[in-house]
Protein backbone atom coordinates (compact mmCIF):
# COMPACT_ATOMS: atom_id res chain seq x y z
CA UNK A 1 0.00 0.00 0.00
CA UNK A 2 2.52 2.53 -1.27
CA UNK A 3 1.46 5.41 0.91
CA UNK A 4 1.36 4.50 4.52
CA UNK A 5 0.67 8.00 5.82
CA UNK A 6 -3.04 8.81 5.83
CA UNK A 7 -3.01 12.20 7.44
CA UNK A 8 -0.31 14.76 7.85
CA UNK A 9 -0.81 17.97 9.77
CA UNK A 10 2.03 20.45 9.82
CA UNK A 11 2.32 23.60 11.91
CA UNK A 12 -1.41 24.05 12.30
CA UNK A 13 -2.37 27.33 13.92
CA UNK A 14 -5.81 28.59 14.79
CA UNK A 15 -7.06 31.61 16.69
CA UNK A 16 -10.50 32.80 17.62
CA UNK A 17 -10.23 36.57 17.65
CA UNK A 18 -7.34 37.18 20.03
CA UNK A 19 -7.40 33.73 21.54
CA UNK A 20 -4.69 31.44 20.19
CA UNK A 21 -6.27 28.02 20.44
CA UNK A 22 -3.86 25.94 18.35
CA UNK A 23 -0.26 27.07 18.41
CA UNK A 24 1.70 24.98 15.96
CA UNK A 25 0.35 21.46 15.91
CA UNK A 26 2.05 18.81 13.81
CA UNK A 27 0.78 15.28 13.62
CA UNK A 28 1.29 12.33 11.31
CA UNK A 29 -1.19 9.47 11.27
CA UNK A 30 -0.41 6.16 9.61
CA UNK A 31 -2.83 3.58 8.33
CA UNK A 32 -4.27 1.44 11.09
CA UNK A 33 -3.10 3.65 13.92
CA UNK A 34 -5.34 4.48 16.85
CA UNK A 35 -4.47 7.77 18.47
CA UNK A 36 -6.10 9.19 21.56
CA UNK A 37 -6.04 12.88 22.31
CA UNK A 38 -6.30 13.86 25.95
CA UNK A 39 -5.92 17.12 27.81
CA UNK A 40 -7.70 19.62 30.01
CA UNK A 41 -10.83 21.45 28.96
CA UNK A 42 -10.09 24.29 26.57
CA UNK A 43 -6.74 22.90 25.48
CA UNK A 44 -7.91 22.82 21.84
CA UNK A 45 -8.73 19.15 21.29
CA UNK A 46 -12.05 19.77 19.61
CA UNK A 47 -10.62 22.63 17.59
CA UNK A 48 -7.90 20.31 16.31
CA UNK A 49 -10.53 17.81 15.18
CA UNK A 50 -12.69 20.52 13.68
CA UNK A 51 -9.79 21.92 11.68
CA UNK A 52 -8.80 18.44 10.52
CA UNK A 53 -12.37 17.72 9.39
CA UNK A 54 -12.72 21.08 7.60
CA UNK A 55 -15.46 22.32 9.91
CA UNK A 56 -13.13 25.11 10.91
CA UNK A 57 -10.55 26.85 8.78
CA UNK A 58 -7.10 26.99 10.26
CA UNK A 59 -5.06 30.19 9.98
CA UNK A 60 -1.71 28.67 9.13
CA UNK A 61 -0.19 25.28 8.39
CA UNK A 62 -0.87 22.41 6.07
CA UNK A 63 -3.33 19.56 6.10
CA UNK A 64 -2.87 16.57 3.84
CA UNK A 65 -4.92 13.39 3.43
CA UNK A 66 -3.11 10.69 1.45
CA UNK A 67 -1.67 12.64 -1.47
CA UNK A 68 -4.20 15.45 -1.40
CA UNK A 69 -3.59 18.76 0.26
CA UNK A 70 -6.73 20.22 1.81
CA UNK A 71 -4.69 23.25 2.78
CA UNK A 72 -1.11 24.33 2.39
CA UNK A 73 1.04 27.40 2.77
CA UNK A 74 1.63 29.30 -0.44
CA UNK A 75 3.93 32.35 -0.26
CA UNK A 76 3.51 32.50 3.47
CA UNK A 77 -0.28 32.39 3.37
CA UNK A 78 -2.65 29.52 3.82
CA UNK A 79 -4.45 28.33 0.75
CA UNK A 80 -7.31 25.85 0.80
CA UNK A 81 -7.86 23.46 -2.09
CA UNK A 82 -10.73 24.16 -4.51
CA UNK A 83 -14.21 22.97 -3.59
CA UNK A 84 -14.13 19.89 -5.79
CA UNK A 85 -10.89 18.76 -4.20
CA UNK A 86 -12.26 19.33 -0.69
CA UNK A 87 -15.34 17.32 -1.61
CA UNK A 88 -13.11 14.42 -2.54
CA UNK A 89 -11.08 14.85 0.65
CA UNK A 90 -14.24 14.76 2.78
CA UNK A 91 -14.69 11.18 1.65
CA UNK A 92 -11.42 10.27 3.33
CA UNK A 93 -12.64 10.90 6.84
CA UNK A 94 -15.63 10.55 9.11
CA UNK A 95 -16.45 12.35 12.33
CA UNK A 96 -18.43 11.11 15.30
CA UNK A 97 -19.79 13.91 17.46
CA UNK A 98 -20.18 14.05 21.18
CA UNK A 99 -23.93 14.60 20.87
CA UNK A 100 -24.44 12.32 17.84
CA UNK A 101 -26.12 14.89 15.59
CA UNK A 102 -28.28 12.25 13.98
CA UNK A 103 -30.94 13.52 11.62
CA UNK A 104 -34.10 13.26 13.74
CA UNK A 105 -36.50 13.22 10.79
CA UNK A 106 -34.88 10.19 9.18
CA UNK A 107 -35.10 6.56 10.23
CA UNK A 108 -31.94 4.83 11.40
CA UNK A 109 -31.47 3.21 8.01
CA UNK A 110 -31.92 6.47 6.15
CA UNK A 111 -29.54 8.29 8.48
CA UNK A 112 -26.92 5.83 7.30
CA UNK A 113 -27.76 5.54 3.61
CA UNK A 114 -28.57 9.17 2.78
CA UNK A 115 -25.00 10.38 2.37
CA UNK A 116 -23.67 7.43 0.33
CA UNK A 117 -26.68 7.60 -1.99
CA UNK A 118 -26.73 11.34 -2.50
CA UNK A 119 -23.14 12.45 -2.14
CA UNK A 120 -21.31 9.44 -3.56
CA UNK A 121 -24.10 8.28 -5.87
CA UNK A 122 -23.93 4.72 -4.68
CA UNK A 123 -26.96 2.73 -5.86
CA UNK A 124 -29.62 2.57 -3.15
CA UNK A 125 -29.66 -1.24 -3.15
CA UNK A 126 -25.97 -1.38 -2.37
CA UNK A 127 -26.08 1.40 0.20
CA UNK A 128 -28.94 -0.29 2.02
CA UNK A 129 -27.18 -3.65 2.01
CA UNK A 130 -24.05 -2.06 3.42
CA UNK A 131 -26.04 -0.16 6.06
CA UNK A 132 -27.71 -3.39 7.19
CA UNK A 133 -24.35 -5.05 7.46
CA UNK A 134 -23.04 -2.19 9.60
CA UNK A 135 -26.13 -2.26 11.79
CA UNK A 136 -25.65 -5.98 12.28
CA UNK A 137 -22.01 -5.43 13.22
CA UNK A 138 -23.01 -2.81 15.75
CA UNK A 139 -25.84 -4.88 17.22
CA UNK A 140 -28.64 -2.68 15.91
CA UNK A 141 -30.26 -4.93 13.32
CA UNK A 142 -33.70 -4.61 14.86
CA UNK A 143 -33.55 -0.80 14.87
CA UNK A 144 -33.31 0.07 11.21
CA UNK A 145 -36.82 1.48 11.07
CA UNK A 146 -36.66 3.30 14.38
CA UNK A 147 -36.25 7.04 14.63
CA UNK A 148 -33.41 8.50 16.66
CA UNK A 149 -35.69 9.69 19.47
CA UNK A 150 -36.76 6.10 20.06
CA UNK A 151 -33.20 5.02 20.83
CA UNK A 152 -31.06 5.25 23.93
CA UNK A 153 -28.03 7.53 23.83
CA UNK A 154 -25.72 4.57 23.41
CA UNK A 155 -27.75 3.26 20.51
CA UNK A 156 -27.85 6.70 18.92
CA UNK A 157 -24.10 6.99 19.15
CA UNK A 158 -23.68 3.56 17.57
CA UNK A 159 -25.97 4.64 14.73
CA UNK A 160 -23.86 7.75 14.25
CA UNK A 161 -20.75 5.56 14.08
CA UNK A 162 -22.49 3.42 11.46
CA UNK A 163 -23.39 6.59 9.57
CA UNK A 164 -19.76 7.68 9.54
CA UNK A 165 -18.56 4.21 8.51
CA UNK A 166 -21.07 3.98 5.67
CA UNK A 167 -18.88 6.28 3.61
CA UNK A 168 -15.94 3.89 4.04
CA UNK A 169 -13.62 6.57 5.44
CA UNK A 170 -9.89 6.03 5.65
CA UNK A 171 -9.79 7.62 9.06
CA UNK A 172 -12.44 8.17 11.70
CA UNK A 173 -12.41 11.01 14.21
CA UNK A 174 -14.27 10.87 17.51
CA UNK A 175 -14.86 13.91 19.71
CA UNK A 176 -15.65 12.61 23.19
CA UNK A 177 -18.00 9.92 21.87
CA UNK A 178 -19.17 8.88 25.32
CA UNK A 179 -19.28 12.20 27.16
CA UNK A 180 -22.98 12.76 26.52
CA UNK A 181 -23.89 9.28 27.71
CA UNK A 182 -25.01 7.95 31.05
CA UNK A 183 -22.15 5.94 32.57
CA UNK A 184 -23.96 2.64 32.08
CA UNK A 185 -24.20 3.32 28.35
CA UNK A 186 -20.56 4.20 27.65
CA UNK A 187 -19.53 0.54 27.61
CA UNK A 188 -21.49 -0.39 24.49
CA UNK A 189 -19.96 2.49 22.54
CA UNK A 190 -16.42 1.84 23.73
CA UNK A 191 -16.86 -1.81 22.78
CA UNK A 192 -17.72 -0.78 19.24
CA UNK A 193 -14.63 1.42 19.02
CA UNK A 194 -12.45 -1.39 20.37
CA UNK A 195 -13.85 -3.70 17.74
CA UNK A 196 -13.03 -1.16 15.04
CA UNK A 197 -9.50 -0.91 16.42
CA UNK A 198 -9.09 -4.66 16.18
CA UNK A 199 -10.21 -4.41 12.55
CA UNK A 200 -7.37 -1.93 11.98
CA UNK A 201 -9.59 1.10 11.45
CA UNK A 202 -7.51 4.26 11.64
CA UNK A 203 -8.93 6.42 14.40
CA UNK A 204 -8.26 9.63 16.26
CA UNK A 205 -10.20 9.78 19.48
CA UNK A 206 -10.59 12.71 21.82
CA UNK A 207 -11.58 11.19 25.12
CA UNK A 208 -11.60 11.55 28.87
CA UNK A 209 -11.81 7.77 29.34
CA UNK A 210 -8.20 7.17 30.37
CA UNK A 211 -8.46 3.44 30.91
CA UNK A 212 -10.01 3.04 27.48
CA UNK A 213 -7.39 5.29 25.86
CA UNK A 214 -4.67 3.24 27.45
CA UNK A 215 -6.05 -0.05 26.17
CA UNK A 216 -7.05 0.92 22.68
CA UNK A 217 -4.40 3.41 21.56
CA UNK A 218 -1.15 2.93 19.75
CA UNK A 219 -0.26 6.48 20.64
CA UNK A 220 -1.60 9.06 23.04
CA UNK A 221 -1.29 12.80 22.64
CA UNK A 222 -1.51 15.09 25.63
CA UNK A 223 -2.56 18.59 24.65
CA UNK A 224 -2.35 21.68 26.76
CA UNK A 225 -2.85 25.33 25.83
CA UNK A 226 -2.94 24.59 22.14
CA UNK A 227 0.25 22.58 21.88
CA UNK A 228 1.04 18.88 21.90
CA UNK A 229 2.79 18.75 25.24
CA UNK A 230 3.56 15.01 25.39
CA UNK A 231 3.22 12.29 22.79
CA UNK A 232 3.98 8.61 23.05
CA UNK A 233 2.77 5.07 23.60
CA UNK A 234 0.25 4.53 26.40
CA UNK A 235 3.00 3.09 28.61
CA UNK A 236 5.28 6.04 27.97
CA UNK A 237 2.52 8.48 28.80
CA UNK A 238 1.23 6.83 31.91
CA UNK A 239 4.75 6.45 33.27
CA UNK A 240 5.86 9.89 32.21
CA UNK A 241 7.47 12.28 34.64
CA UNK A 242 5.90 15.27 32.92
CA UNK A 243 4.54 17.42 35.73
CA UNK A 244 1.39 18.83 34.21
CA UNK A 245 0.49 15.53 32.54
CA UNK A 246 0.71 13.79 35.90
CA UNK A 247 -1.29 16.53 37.47
CA UNK A 248 -3.94 16.11 34.76
CA UNK A 249 -4.05 12.33 35.15
CA UNK A 250 -4.17 12.70 38.90
CA UNK A 251 -7.11 15.07 38.72
CA UNK A 252 -9.04 12.59 36.60
CA UNK A 253 -8.56 9.84 39.15
CA UNK A 254 -10.21 11.79 41.93
CA UNK B 1 -63.84 34.75 -3.94
CA UNK B 2 -62.59 34.66 -0.34
CA UNK B 3 -61.54 31.08 -0.80
CA UNK B 4 -59.67 31.95 -3.94
CA UNK B 5 -57.86 34.81 -2.23
CA UNK B 6 -57.00 32.47 0.62
CA UNK B 7 -55.71 29.67 -1.60
CA UNK B 8 -53.80 31.86 -4.02
CA UNK B 9 -52.24 33.91 -1.25
CA UNK B 10 -50.93 30.78 0.44
CA UNK B 11 -49.76 29.38 -2.87
CA UNK B 12 -47.68 32.46 -3.64
CA UNK B 13 -46.67 33.73 -0.21
CA UNK B 14 -45.32 30.47 1.24
CA UNK B 15 -42.56 29.99 -1.37
CA UNK B 16 -42.03 33.74 -1.73
CA UNK B 17 -41.63 33.99 2.04
CA UNK B 18 -38.84 31.40 1.94
CA UNK B 19 -37.08 33.42 -0.73
CA UNK B 20 -37.50 36.59 1.31
CA UNK B 21 -36.13 34.89 4.41
CA UNK B 22 -33.02 33.97 2.42
CA UNK B 23 -32.67 37.63 1.50
CA UNK B 24 -33.17 38.58 5.12
CA UNK B 25 -30.30 36.27 6.13
CA UNK B 26 -28.15 37.06 3.11
CA UNK B 27 -24.46 37.64 3.60
CA UNK B 28 -24.69 40.56 1.19
CA UNK B 29 -25.42 43.66 3.24
CA UNK B 30 -27.44 45.71 0.71
CA UNK B 31 -29.69 42.73 0.04
CA UNK B 32 -30.23 42.25 3.74
CA UNK B 33 -31.05 45.91 4.31
CA UNK B 34 -33.39 46.10 1.35
CA UNK B 35 -35.28 42.98 2.40
CA UNK B 36 -35.38 44.23 5.97
CA UNK B 37 -36.94 47.45 4.78
CA UNK B 38 -39.50 45.59 2.70
CA UNK B 39 -40.45 43.41 5.66
CA UNK B 40 -40.74 46.39 7.97
CA UNK B 41 -43.07 48.16 5.53
CA UNK B 42 -45.22 45.08 5.09
CA UNK B 43 -45.47 44.47 8.79
CA UNK B 44 -45.52 48.07 9.84
CA UNK B 45 -48.41 49.38 7.74
CA UNK B 46 -51.99 48.16 7.57
CA UNK B 47 -52.80 45.58 4.96
CA UNK B 48 -55.73 47.68 3.88
CA UNK B 49 -53.44 50.53 2.99
CA UNK B 50 -51.20 48.16 1.06
CA UNK B 51 -54.22 46.93 -0.85
CA UNK B 52 -55.10 50.45 -1.85
CA UNK B 53 -51.56 51.29 -2.86
CA UNK B 54 -51.21 48.18 -5.01
CA UNK B 55 -54.62 48.74 -6.52
CA UNK B 56 -53.78 52.28 -7.52
CA UNK B 57 -50.21 51.62 -8.47
CA UNK B 58 -51.02 51.39 -12.21
CA UNK B 59 -52.86 54.68 -11.92
CA UNK B 60 -49.82 56.40 -10.50
CA UNK B 61 -47.32 54.67 -12.73
CA UNK B 62 -49.16 54.69 -16.05
CA UNK B 63 -51.64 57.43 -15.34
CA UNK B 64 -54.63 55.16 -15.80
CA UNK B 65 -56.39 52.28 -14.09
CA UNK B 66 -56.37 48.85 -15.64
CA UNK B 67 -59.63 47.04 -16.13
CA UNK B 68 -60.04 43.89 -14.11
CA UNK B 69 -57.00 44.67 -11.99
CA UNK B 70 -58.92 44.51 -8.75
CA UNK B 71 -58.56 40.78 -8.17
CA UNK B 72 -54.89 40.57 -9.17
CA UNK B 73 -54.22 43.61 -6.98
CA UNK B 74 -55.75 41.86 -3.99
CA UNK B 75 -53.70 38.72 -4.65
CA UNK B 76 -50.49 40.70 -5.10
CA UNK B 77 -51.03 42.78 -1.99
CA UNK B 78 -51.94 39.76 0.11
CA UNK B 79 -49.08 37.67 -1.21
CA UNK B 80 -46.33 40.21 -0.65
CA UNK B 81 -47.77 41.05 2.74
CA UNK B 82 -48.01 37.45 3.91
CA UNK B 83 -44.65 36.59 2.36
CA UNK B 84 -43.08 39.11 4.73
CA UNK B 85 -44.70 37.48 7.76
CA UNK B 86 -43.87 33.98 6.57
CA UNK B 87 -40.29 35.08 5.90
CA UNK B 88 -39.87 36.00 9.54
CA UNK B 89 -41.37 32.69 10.60
CA UNK B 90 -39.03 30.77 8.31
CA UNK B 91 -36.08 32.76 9.59
CA UNK B 92 -36.98 32.02 13.19
CA UNK B 93 -37.23 28.33 12.36
CA UNK B 94 -34.02 28.22 10.39
CA UNK B 95 -32.06 30.10 13.02
CA UNK B 96 -33.37 27.81 15.73
CA UNK B 97 -31.78 24.77 14.09
CA UNK B 98 -28.81 23.44 16.03
CA UNK B 99 -25.43 23.99 14.42
CA UNK B 100 -24.69 20.29 14.77
CA UNK B 101 -27.15 19.40 12.03
CA UNK B 102 -25.27 21.57 9.54
CA UNK B 103 -21.94 20.21 10.69
CA UNK B 104 -23.01 16.57 10.49
CA UNK B 105 -24.28 17.21 6.97
CA UNK B 106 -21.11 19.01 5.97
CA UNK B 107 -18.81 16.26 7.20
CA UNK B 108 -20.95 13.67 5.40
CA UNK B 109 -20.36 15.57 2.16
CA UNK B 110 -23.77 17.09 1.50
CA UNK B 111 -23.56 20.33 -0.45
CA UNK B 112 -25.29 23.47 0.78
CA UNK B 113 -28.39 22.88 -1.31
CA UNK B 114 -28.78 19.29 -0.13
CA UNK B 115 -28.10 20.29 3.44
CA UNK B 116 -30.86 22.83 3.37
CA UNK B 117 -33.53 20.88 1.55
CA UNK B 118 -32.81 17.40 2.92
CA UNK B 119 -31.71 18.10 6.45
CA UNK B 120 -32.66 21.57 7.60
CA UNK B 121 -35.91 22.49 5.89
CA UNK B 122 -37.95 19.39 6.79
CA UNK B 123 -37.12 20.00 10.44
CA UNK B 124 -37.83 23.72 10.13
CA UNK B 125 -41.32 22.95 8.82
CA UNK B 126 -42.08 20.92 11.90
CA UNK B 127 -40.84 23.71 14.14
CA UNK B 128 -42.71 26.54 12.46
CA UNK B 129 -46.00 24.76 11.91
CA UNK B 130 -47.78 26.34 14.90
CA UNK B 131 -46.72 29.82 13.81
CA UNK B 132 -47.75 29.16 10.22
CA UNK B 133 -51.12 27.92 11.45
CA UNK B 134 -51.57 31.15 13.36
CA UNK B 135 -50.78 33.19 10.31
CA UNK B 136 -53.09 31.11 8.16
CA UNK B 137 -55.95 31.70 10.56
CA UNK B 138 -55.29 35.41 10.39
CA UNK B 139 -55.30 35.15 6.62
CA UNK B 140 -58.76 33.62 6.68
CA UNK B 141 -60.01 36.60 8.60
CA UNK B 142 -58.13 39.08 6.44
CA UNK B 143 -59.66 37.76 3.24
CA UNK B 144 -63.08 38.87 4.40
CA UNK B 145 -61.60 42.29 4.94
CA UNK B 146 -60.33 42.35 1.39
CA UNK B 147 -63.70 41.25 0.18
CA UNK B 148 -65.50 44.15 1.80
CA UNK B 149 -62.80 46.57 0.84
CA UNK B 150 -62.67 45.39 -2.70
CA UNK B 151 -66.42 45.62 -3.15
CA UNK B 152 -67.19 48.87 -1.50
CA UNK B 153 -64.41 51.13 -0.45
CA UNK B 154 -62.09 50.70 -3.34
CA UNK B 155 -64.88 51.49 -5.66
CA UNK B 156 -65.78 54.74 -4.02
CA UNK B 157 -62.14 55.54 -3.53
CA UNK B 158 -61.52 54.98 -7.21
CA UNK B 159 -64.32 57.34 -8.11
CA UNK B 160 -62.98 59.98 -5.75
CA UNK B 161 -59.49 59.77 -7.05
CA UNK B 162 -60.57 59.72 -10.65
CA UNK B 163 -62.92 62.63 -10.07
CA UNK B 164 -60.75 65.23 -8.46
CA UNK B 165 -57.31 63.69 -8.61
CA UNK B 166 -57.33 63.66 -4.83
CA UNK B 167 -53.98 62.99 -3.28
CA UNK B 168 -53.53 59.91 -1.18
CA UNK B 169 -51.40 62.02 1.11
CA UNK B 170 -53.64 61.55 4.18
CA UNK B 171 -53.47 57.80 3.67
CA UNK B 172 -49.70 57.98 3.49
CA UNK B 173 -49.58 60.00 6.69
CA UNK B 174 -51.78 57.45 8.39
CA UNK B 175 -49.51 54.74 7.04
CA UNK B 176 -46.47 56.50 8.39
CA UNK B 177 -48.08 56.71 11.80
CA UNK B 178 -48.70 52.97 11.83
CA UNK B 179 -45.21 52.33 10.59
CA UNK B 180 -43.53 54.37 13.31
CA UNK B 181 -45.70 52.91 16.00
CA UNK B 182 -45.00 49.36 14.84
CA UNK B 183 -41.30 50.11 14.50
CA UNK B 184 -41.35 51.02 18.17
CA UNK B 185 -43.13 47.80 19.05
CA UNK B 186 -40.65 45.84 16.96
CA UNK B 187 -37.75 47.55 18.70
CA UNK B 188 -39.05 46.62 22.13
CA UNK B 189 -39.65 43.04 21.02
CA UNK B 190 -36.16 42.89 19.54
CA UNK B 191 -34.67 43.93 22.87
CA UNK B 192 -36.72 41.24 24.50
CA UNK B 193 -35.57 38.64 22.01
CA UNK B 194 -31.93 39.55 22.61
CA UNK B 195 -32.48 39.24 26.34
CA UNK B 196 -33.85 35.75 25.83
CA UNK B 197 -31.03 34.64 23.57
CA UNK B 198 -28.57 34.07 26.37
CA UNK B 199 -29.18 30.36 26.04
CA UNK B 200 -29.75 28.06 23.13
N1 LIG C 1 -16.09 29.08 17.69
C1 LIG C 1 -15.35 29.56 18.70
N2 LIG C 1 -15.28 30.88 18.93
C2 LIG C 1 -14.53 31.37 19.94
N3 LIG C 1 -13.80 30.61 20.77
C3 LIG C 1 -13.83 29.28 20.60
C4 LIG C 1 -14.60 28.69 19.56
N4 LIG C 1 -14.44 27.34 19.63
C5 LIG C 1 -13.60 27.13 20.66
N5 LIG C 1 -13.23 28.27 21.26
C6 LIG C 1 -12.31 28.40 22.37
O1 LIG C 1 -11.12 27.72 22.05
C7 LIG C 1 -10.61 27.06 23.18
C8 LIG C 1 -10.39 25.62 22.89
O2 LIG C 1 -11.65 25.02 22.69
P1 LIG C 1 -11.84 23.49 22.36
O3 LIG C 1 -13.29 23.25 22.22
O4 LIG C 1 -10.97 23.11 21.22
O5 LIG C 1 -11.28 22.81 23.68
P2 LIG C 1 -11.33 21.29 24.12
O6 LIG C 1 -9.93 20.88 24.38
O7 LIG C 1 -12.08 20.49 23.14
O8 LIG C 1 -12.09 21.36 25.51
P3 LIG C 1 -13.19 20.35 26.13
O9 LIG C 1 -12.43 19.25 26.79
O10 LIG C 1 -13.89 21.20 27.12
O11 LIG C 1 -14.07 19.89 25.03
C9 LIG C 1 -11.56 27.34 24.33
O12 LIG C 1 -11.05 28.38 25.09
C10 LIG C 1 -12.82 27.76 23.64
O13 LIG C 1 -13.54 28.68 24.41
MG1 LIG D 1 -13.96 19.50 23.14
Amino acid sequence: MGNDVLLEIKNMKKSFNDLEVLKDISLTVRRGEVISVIGPSGSGKSTLLRCATLLEKMDEGSLKYLDSYAADMVDGRIKYAPKSELKKIRNYFGLVFQNFNLFPHYSVLRNITEAPIHTEHIPERIAVAKARELLKDLGLSDKENAYPFELSGGQQQRVSIARALAKSPEVLFFDEPTSALDPELTGEVLRVIRKLASQKMTMIIVTHEMQFAREVSDRIIFMENGVIEVEGTPDELFNSQHGRLNEFLGRLKE
Amino acid sequence: MSVEIFALTLLFSLPLGLLVSFGRMSRIKPVRYLVNFYISIMRGTPLMLQLIVVYFAPYYVFGKTINGFRFPAVIIAFSINYAAYFAEIYRGGIESMPKGQYEAAEVLGFNRFQTFFKIIFPQVIKRILPAVTNETITLVKDTSLAFVLAEVEMFTMAKQIAAKDASIMPLMVAGLFYYVFNALVAMVMDRFEKKLSYYR
